[in-house]
C-alpha cells in the first residue's frame, strides 16, 4: 500500500512538508490539533462548573485555530479536514482516543490529563518552530498547559476520589506519550514529572507497552468514528459553500 | 483575563447588512451613555425618587422585597437561558461542515457561556448565591426560555437560531440596557453587544444557504418555517395577560410591553426576509399603512403555555442533559474545594 501523503499526493503543498523531527512536520503538528479541537468539542455545555465550559470552550477554539492556520499553509483547509479518510490523518493516537476508557466517555480526571501531556509537548514542537502561527500557537499552549497543570494538581492532591480519577488516567494515556513525544522526551519529562509529583501522582512503573502508527496513517479503531462525525454533513454536499 | 478576549470571536464575518439591526445597537451605546450620566449626577435619595430621577438602583441601595425578588427571578430566568441555550447549538460544532463555521460557532457558544456568568453574577448582587440559581433551575422552580425546548434538525436551524432567535432576543433586552437595576443594565450592555454579533453571523449562514445549492435553499425555508412561531413567541403572552409586566414597568425594569416589542421583531424581519429571499410562514403578514406597521398571526399561545409547563420536544432531554453535567461535574467541585481548604495555590 502506498503512503496517501507520500510525494505526488495532490492536496498537500509539498513545500510546507519539510521534516522537523523536534518540530513535528506541519501535517502532524495540524491533526493533533484538529482532532484535539474535535474532541475537546465534546465537552461543550457539560463541564464541572460554568467557568471551566468557557475555559474548554476556549481551548478548543485555540487548537482549532492552530489547526486551520497550518491546514492553509499546506492546501484548502475544508478539503484536508473533510475529504481524507483516517489513513491519511497523521495525529498521534494520544488526541483522538474517547476521554476515557470507552467511546462516549467524559470524564474530566482523564481529560485534564490528556491536556497536560499534549500541551507540554505542543509547546515544546511549536517552540522548534520559528514563524507567526508558531509564536501564536507557543503563548496559547503554555496557557493550556498551565490550565491543565491547575487542574492536575487540584485533583491529585484534592480528595481520595479524585486522586483514584486522575491517577488512572495517567496510567491510561502514559503508554500514548511515547509516541506524543518522538524526538522531545526528555524536555518533555522535565515539564511533566514536576506537575506529577506536586500533585501526589506516580508514573506507571511497567511502561513498556508504546503503542504508536498516528503518524503513518495506522490509528486506533477511534479516529474513524471521529471522522465520521466530524465529516458527514460536509461529504454529504460535495462542493457547496457554507 | 486571558478569556474574554476571546468573546466576539464571531466577528470578521463576510455579512450582508443585517437590515435594521444597526439602530439596534445605537440604542445599546445610547443607554451606555445614559448609565455614565446617571452615575454622575449626585445621589437622590429614596428608592421611589432614584427611580423617577431615571438613576441606577445599586447593591447596597434599599429596595422594595418585591423587586429584589422580582429581580432575581428575571436575571435568574435570563442565566439559565444562556446555560440551557448552549445545548442546541453544541449539537452541531462537532459536524459542522467547514472549519470557519465551527469556530464561529464555538466562539458563540463559549460566549453564551459567558452571558451565563455576568448574569449570575449580576443576581448574586441580590443576595443568592449560584448555587441556590443552580439548584432552581435543575428542580426546576425557575424556568428558561421556552425557545432552547425546541430541537436542532438541521445545520440551517444554526443559521435561523442566529437571525430569528438571537434577533429576538436583541429586540427583548436592547430595553433591559436601560433597566433601573445597575448591575443588570452594565451585564445587559456588554450581552447586546456580543449578541448583536450573533445575530449577524447566523443572517450571514442563512444568507449562504438561501443563495446556495436547491438542498440547502431547502434547509434553510424548513429551518425559518420551524423557528419563525417559537421565536414570537420568546416576547412572552400577550399584553392582557401578562402576569409580572406592569409593575415591572412602573420600576423601569422593563420598558415595553410584549406586543410593542413583539411588533417590532415582525416589522424588522419582513425586510431581512426578503433580502434572504425566504418566506415567513406567515400567509397573512402584511403591511397595515393605517397602522404603520405589518399585520402577523400571533403565535399559538397554548403552545407556548404548554412548553412552559414542561410538555415541549425537548424540555425533558435539556433538564436530563444539565442534571448529569452537574452530577457528573460533584466529585471535581468536591475535590476543587478540599485542595482550597488545604491552603495550597494550584
Amino acid at each position: 500500500m502506498t503512503d496517501p501523503m507520500s510525494e505526488g499526493s495532490s492536496r498537500v503543498n509539498q513545500q510546507a512538508r519539510v521534516p522537523q523531527r523536534s518540530g513535528g512536520t506541519p501535517l502532524e503538528l495540524a491533526d493533533d490539533a484538529l482532532i484535539a479541537a474535535q474532541r475537546l468539542s465534546e465537552w461543550v455545555a457539560r463541564a464541572p462548573t460554568l467557568e471551566e465550559d468557557v475555559a474548554l470552550t476556549n481551548i478548543a477554539l485555540d487548537q482549532l485555530g492552530v489547526a486551520r492556520l497550518l491546514l492553509q499553509s499546506l492546501g484548502d483547509e475544508d478539503e484536508l479536514a473533510y475529504r481524507r479518510g483516517d489513513a491519511e490523518f497523521r495525529n498521534c493516537l494520544l488526541v483522538e482516543l474517547p476521554f476515557g476508557r470507552a467511546r462516549g466517555d467524559l470524564d474530566f480526571g482523564w481529560t485534564v490529563v490528556w491536556l497536560l501531556f499534549l500541551a507540554a509537548a505542543q509547546k515544546l514542537r511549536y517552540e522548534a518552530w520559528d514563524n507567526e502561527v508558531a509564536a501564536k500557537a507557543v503563548k496559547e499552549s503554555a496557557y493550556h498547559l498551565d490550565h491543565a497543570t491547575q487542574w492536575v494538581i487540584r485533583l491529585g492532591d484534592g480528595t481520595s476520589l479524585s486522586r483514584e480519577r486522575v491517577q488512572a488516567a495517567v496510567e491510561e494515556l502514559w503508554p500514548y506519550t511515547h509516541e506524543l513525544t518522538e524526538g522531545i522526551r526528555d524536555d518533555w519529562l522535565s515539564i511533566v514529572e514536576p506537575v506529577l509529583k506536586e500533585a501526589t501522582l506516580v508514573k506507571p512503573s511497567h511502561d513498556t507497552w508504546r503503542p504508536s502508527g498516528g503518524r503513518s496513517g495506522r490509528h486506533t479503531e477511534h479516529l474513524s468514528y471521529v471522522l465520521a462525525e466530524m465529516q458527514a454533513l460536509h461529504r454529504a454536499h460535495p462542493g457547496v459553500q457554507w | 483575563m486571558h478569556l474574554t478576549g476571546k468573546f466576539c470571536n464571531t466577528e470578521g464575518v463576510d455579512t450582508p447588512a443585517v437590515k435594521g439591526a444597526d439602530g439596534l445597537l445605537g440604542e445599546v451605546e445610547r443607554a451606555e451613555a445614559a448609565l455614565r450620566a446617571a452615575a454622575d449626577r449626585a445621589g437622590a435619595g429614596s428608592f421611589e425618587a432614584v427611580i423617577e430621577a431615571d438613576q441606577k438602583i445599586e447593591p447596597r441601595d434599599v429596595m422594595p422585597e418585591d423587586y429584589r425578588k422580582g429581580l432575581i427571578r428575571q436575571i435568574a430566568q435570563h442565566a439559565h437561558s444562556e446555560i440551557i441555550g448552549m445545548q442546541p447549538e453544541g449539537n452541531w460544532i462537532t459536524r459542522a461542515p467547514s472549519l470557519r463555521r465551527k469556530a464561529i460557532l464555538l466562539a458563540k457558544v463559549q460566549d453564551e457561556a459567558g452571558h451565563g456568568l455576568y448574569l449570575y453574577a449580576a443576581a448574586e448582587t441580590l443576595g443568592v448565591t449560584r448555587e441556590e440559581l443552580t439548584e432552581a433551575l435543575l428542580s426546576g422552580r425557575q424556568k428558561y426560555s421556552s425557545i432552547f425546548n425546541y430541537p436542532t434538525l438541521t445545520w440551517a436551524d444554526m443559521g435561523a437560531i442566529g437571525w430569528l432567535v438571537d434577533g429576538a432576543a436583541i429586540v427583548n433586552q436592547v430595553p433591559l440596557c436601560r433597566c433601573s437595576y445597575g448591575p443588570y443594565a452594565r451585564a445587559m450592555i456588554r450581552i447586546c453587544k456580543e449578541e448583536s454579533f450573533h445575530q449577524r453571523q447566523g443572517y450571514q449562514s442563512l444568507y449562504v444557504l438561501a443563495n446556495g445549492s436547491p438542498e440547502q435553499r431547502r434547509m434553510a425555508q424548513d429551518a425559518v418555517n420551524r423557528w419563525w412561531y417559537p421565536s414570537l413567541a420568546m416576547f412572552g403572552p400577550p399584553d392582557s395577560e401578562s402576569t409580572h409586566s406592569a409593575q415591572s414597568m412602573a420600576w423601569k425594569i422593563k420598558r415595553f410591553s410584549n406586543d410593542e416589542l413583539r411588533q417590532r421583531f415582525v416589522d424588522m424581519c419582513v425586510p431581512q426576509a426578503d433580502i434572504l429571499g425566504l418566506t415567513l410562514p406567515d400567509p397573512d403578514l402584511k403591511w397595515n399603512e393605517q397602522r404603520g406597521h405589518y399585520d402577523f398571526t400571533p403565535p399559538d399561545f397554548d403552545e407556548l403555555m404548554r412548553v412552559v409547563k414542561g410538555d415541549g420536544p425537548c424540555n425533558r432531554q435539556r433538564m436530563a442533559h444539565r442534571r448529569r453535567a452537574h452530577d457528573e461535574g460533584a466529585w471535581v467541585r468536591e475535590a476543587a474545594a478540599a485542595y482550597a481548604a488545604k491552603g495550597k495555590t494550584a
